[in-house]
């Protein structure tokens, strides 16, 4: 039973309140509102509940999965899950007590730290929900830390941070506009030049952009910088082993979806929110940051610190109303990256462009099927199909293989358009798989 | 011995993974790659193990000790769904798979918001939000679009009582509203007066916590949710303490419009030192066509996301929802029927009160009635030798428990927030409250000790503001 009472307990409890029954301690709750009719299953015992669970999973269907899209299968070790898992880290609250917390709190600061390395960045946060409330998160600091109201958004952002950024900005100032795309699937840089001007806030990129492409980073924060506007840049981490950092490129939010790094798709959720910005903007940052300070013997030990910001002390001042985060999903990615270090991030990510530019390579020999774009990518790409991507997505689906994202989805014109992942986990079986598939077509 | 980060134990050329060798190193250009290397720890698999274990070893968690966090529902997490919330088909369905290939998911989604709407009485679900913050901005935004759909825009306030949660008034001024606070009454309830004074035609929301953060239900909630939609007002119930009614009463019989609910305290999922949680939101059968999109719906024996919802609000986060938690919330609705769930709200409610009434004379109730499924002390260092609750918190993290939550609501002085839950032992309430009274007794006799406690944790008393002085994030 879930409950430990015995019904000695219960009746020692009930004379220690001075109560007869639980129901006389219900007396504010007008009566007529209490035990109410229930609808519900019987209740399955745990050997129930374990192969009812096994049997809702046999009706998902595995596939060979070449669909990315803003959420990728990597290999997760096994030491990830078998640390994160431990009770002590998976059954703790928030560190709010901090003595009893420096476990899962310097876990926090070395995720901070290694997140700032891998980006570049002066400072990042605890976690946030995920990618596209992080990025909205930043755009609405860029907009209080410029005091301006335009923000221009790559069109080549992902279709669902759109609406994420639509959402969270619509009762606010900020007017969202977007940058156009080249034919090439990546922002037209000339284009954007003469749209950001004195009124922009910030630039807000993506990078590998939804279409998988890496965009001139560099470039574009000139360009937003020239104006007093700032760059945030959306990136994936994983990437990040390999390609340009944000630091490099001067951005000054960058903002990330962290599942790529140790944690699995789980159908979309929890993702894991990364947010880092310069260090001038620390202070306009939402959620919880863990910082060093001193026991009273000068000790080092771990805090939540700069709560200021926060909803607990500022009410409706606060930065954000953020208050629990991902915090599971942030100590996955930590002991992934420990697990890895430098060398075995570099390796993992150069898989993710060898597998991902075999793939293309192939793709573009099989009759009608065309990579869209000579543009560097890391581990996506589009393919224009001689027929609907949702046709070509329907019968690779009848050989249990994920073809990719129908582009058609989002923009009319791109319906022959088919967004392709491979990663690491894309075995050459797996990729032969699939181009003998697309030849059947 | 101070812990090492593992930076510090970092030796150049250790790494715990490999993966295979490319044939290629020249797919990209050299003008869009990284020039150095990022400064992240090289240790072994096994260096990794034992750095990580160590961690958890600094940790007080729910498994190991008593954790009366209030507000908090720190309740036991059965084992069996740390298991079946990752089983692989689970974790590995891709949220862009074709519908046909992730039918096990959706219909555990699905049931899961019919299970939802029957123990709340609401017309609707959205499991999509991340955590209970996000849940009231969801209800908010809700609430927002439906008073826009019915050209009501000039409603600019949401009304909060002093005794919300800081997410409430922060949510408040997110959705891009004026917040409104109202005292509570003497009794730790609405001021019914108040609340009068401040609903006008301006008034688009009333945020109200049931039972309320000082663990009482709200007597006049009928009354008080006539007097909201009287003003053409919605009530949004803040559904944190949902384990206080759970199989005893449904919100929506209340006249509740719109609330959230916290899967990670009601619902049994574990709070991972943080997260993630998972805050669904229900609605009544008049605002549910605002809700976030897309909902589970059955279409011919067949789960989709592709219903149409033109009057939804939109997205509030990319995808559907913190999933794995969602399948934590359905074990837990699957392993319990209605009558089990009435005995879990009542235990919860008895161990609070259990705990109230022990430790009277002692330490006392702020308001001395019978509360729900969490009881709030308040100390008087004036009459406590100069001992503030921080001292008590910290004394306590000695006898191997985990501190209440403490100053908080704000309205109770040197407020100490017990919430025992269900799943706690009467032995363990008794060995919690012997504690408590060991605490008093050395207030009295040795306060010293108390006011330099811990004395037991890897790290004595912290100095929080040395942190936020010049603060150090990062190595
Ligand atoms: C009453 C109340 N409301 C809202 C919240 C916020 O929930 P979450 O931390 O899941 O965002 C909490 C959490 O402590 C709470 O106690």
């Amino acid at each position: 039973m879930f409950t430990p009472h015995t019904k000695q307990d219960e009746q020692e409890m009930l004379a220690a309140v001075g109560v007869s029954s639980v129901k006389e301690l219900l007396n504010k709750i007008p009566a007529d509102l209490l035990y109410p009719n229930y609808h519900l299953p019987a209740a399955l015992t745990e050997q129930q509940l374990t192969a009812h669970l096994h049997a809702l999973a046999a009706e998902n269907k595995p596939l060979k999965n070449f669909i990315g899209a803003g959420m990728y299968r990597h290999f997760i070790p096994a030491a990830v899950p078998a640390l994160s898992g431990r009770g002590e880290f998976l059954t703790a609250y928030t560190p709010y007590q901090a003595e009893a917390s420096q476990g899962t709190l310097q876990t926090i600061y070395e995720f901070q730290s290694c997140i700032c390395a891998l980006f570049d960045m002066d400072v990042a946060t605890a976690s946030h929900y995920d990618g596209a409330t992080a990025l909205a998160e930043a755009v609405l600091a860029a907009h209080r830390v410029t005091g301006r109201e335009e923000v221009i958004v790559s069109s080549l952002l992902h279709p669902h941070y759109k609406e994420v950024l639509a959402t969270y900005t619509r009762h606010s100032a900020v007017r969202l506009t977007e940058a156009k795309p080249t034919s090439e699937g990546t922002l037209d840089v000339q284009a954007l030049k003469n749209q950001v001007s004195d009124k922009t806030a910030c630039v807000v990129i993506s990078t590998p952009n939804f279409l998988g492409y890496v965009e001139q980073a560099g470039e574009i924060s000139k360009i937003a910088h020239e104006k007093g506007a700032l760059l945030v840049a959306q990136v994936n981490p994983l990437s990040l082993g390999l390609l340009q950092t944000p630091g490099s490129y001067d951005a000054d939010f960058a903002v990330a979806e962290g599942q790529p790094l140790g944690n699995p798709v789980s159908f979309g959720g929890p993702g894991l929110g990364i947010m880092t910005a310069k260090k001038a903007y620390m202070r306009q940052l939402p959620g919880r940051m863990v910082g060093i300070a001193k026991d009273k013997n000068g000790k080092r030990a771990f805090v939540l610190t700069l709560q200021a910001r926060e909803q607990h002390i500022r009410r409706e001042k606060a930065a954000s109303n953020i208050c629990s985060n991902e915090a599971i999903c942030a100590l996955n990615a930590v002991i992934y990256l420990t697990l890895l270090g430098p060398q075995g991030l570099k390796e993992v990510a150069e898989l993710n462009v060898e597998r991902a530019h075999q793939l293309a390579e192939k793709i573009n020999k099989v009759k009608g099927f065309k990579v869209l774009s000579v543009a560097p990518f890391f581990n996506e790409f589009v393919v224009t199909c001689p027929v609907p991507a949702s046709e070509v997505i329907e019968k690779l689906a009848a050989k249990g293989i994920g073809a990719g994202y129908d582009l058609g989805q989002t923009c009319e014109q791109m319906k022959n358009a088919l967004l392709v992942c491979a990663t690491e986990l894309s075995t050459p079986e797996d990729i032969s798989a699939y181009i003998s598939a697309l030849e059947e077509i | 011995m101070e812990n090492l980060l593992s930076i510090e134990k970092s030796q150049s050329g250790r790494r715990g993974v490999r993966f295979e060798k490319t044939a290629k190193h020249d797919y990209l250009p050299s003008d869009v790659l990284r020039t150095s290397a990022p400064k992240l720890p090289e240790m072994s698999e096994f260096d990794t193990v034992r750095h990580f274990t160590r961690l958890s070893q600094q940790n007080y968690s729910l498994d190991g000790q008593f954790y009366p966090l209030g507000s908090c529902t720190m309740k036991y997490n059965p084992k069996a769904y740390d298991v079946l919330s990752v089983l692989e088909p689970f974790a590995n369905a891709h949220p862009f798979a074709p519908e046909s290939a992730v039918q096990g998911t959706l219909r555990v989604m699905y049931e899961l918001q019919e299970l939802l709407k029957e123990i709340t009485g609401l017309s609707a679900f959205t499991l999509q939000p991340a955590a209970g913050a996000h849940g009231e901005l969801t209800g908010i935004l809700t609430v927002r679009a439906y008073h826009d759909a019915h050209k009501n825009s000039s409603r600019t306030e949401v009304i909060v009582p002093d005794t919300a949660h800081g997410t409430n008034p922060a949510t408040a001024n997110m959705a891009g509203y004026t917040v409104v606070n109202i005292k509570s009454a003497a009794d730790g309830c609405v001021d019914k007066q108040a609340l009068q004074a401040a609903l006008s035609d301006k008034t688009a929301a009333v945020m109200l916590t049931v039972p309320n953060t000082v663990g009482l239900f709200e007597k006049d909630i009928r009354e008080i949710a006539d007097m909201v939609h009287k003003a053409g007002a919605l009530l949004y119930m803040d559904g944190a303490n949902f384990n206080a009614l759970i199989g005893l009463a449904k919100p929506a019989d209340f006249g509740v419009d719109v609330m959230h609910l916290n899967l990670h305290k009601t619902f049994a999922a574990p709070h991972g030192g943080g997260g993630p949680g998972s805050g669904p939101v229900g609605a009544a059968k008049h605002v549910a066509p605002f809700l976030p999109k897309p909902i589970v719906e059955k279409k011919d024996g067949k789960y989709t996301l592709l219903g149409e919802m033109p009057q939804s609000l939109g997205k509030m986060k990319a995808f559907y929802g913190n999933i794995a938690v969602v399948l934590r919330g359905y074990c837990y609705l699957r392993q319990f029927d209605a009558a089990t769930l009435k005995n879990i709200a009542e235990k919860a409610i008895l161990n609070a009160n259990y705990v109230r009434a022990k430790l009277k004379g002692k330490f006392d109730a702020f308001f001395d009635v019978n509360c729900m499924h969490e009881c709030v002390l308040s100390i008087d260092p004036a009459k406590m030798n100069g001992v503030h609750t921080a001292d008590v918190a910290k004394r306590l993290l000695d006898y191997g428990f985990y501190a209440p939550t403490i100053y908080f609501p704000l309205i109770v002085p040197e407020a100490m927030m017990i919430e025992p839950t269900e799943t706690e032992s009467k032995e363990t309430l008794d060995a919690f409250v012997g504690a408590l009274e060991k605490i008093y007794d050395e207030i009295f006799a040795n306060p010293q000790l108390v006011h330099d406690a811990p004395h037991t944790q890897p790290v004595s008393r912290i100095d929080e503001v040395s942190a936020a002085r010049q603060p150090n994030l990062r190595w």
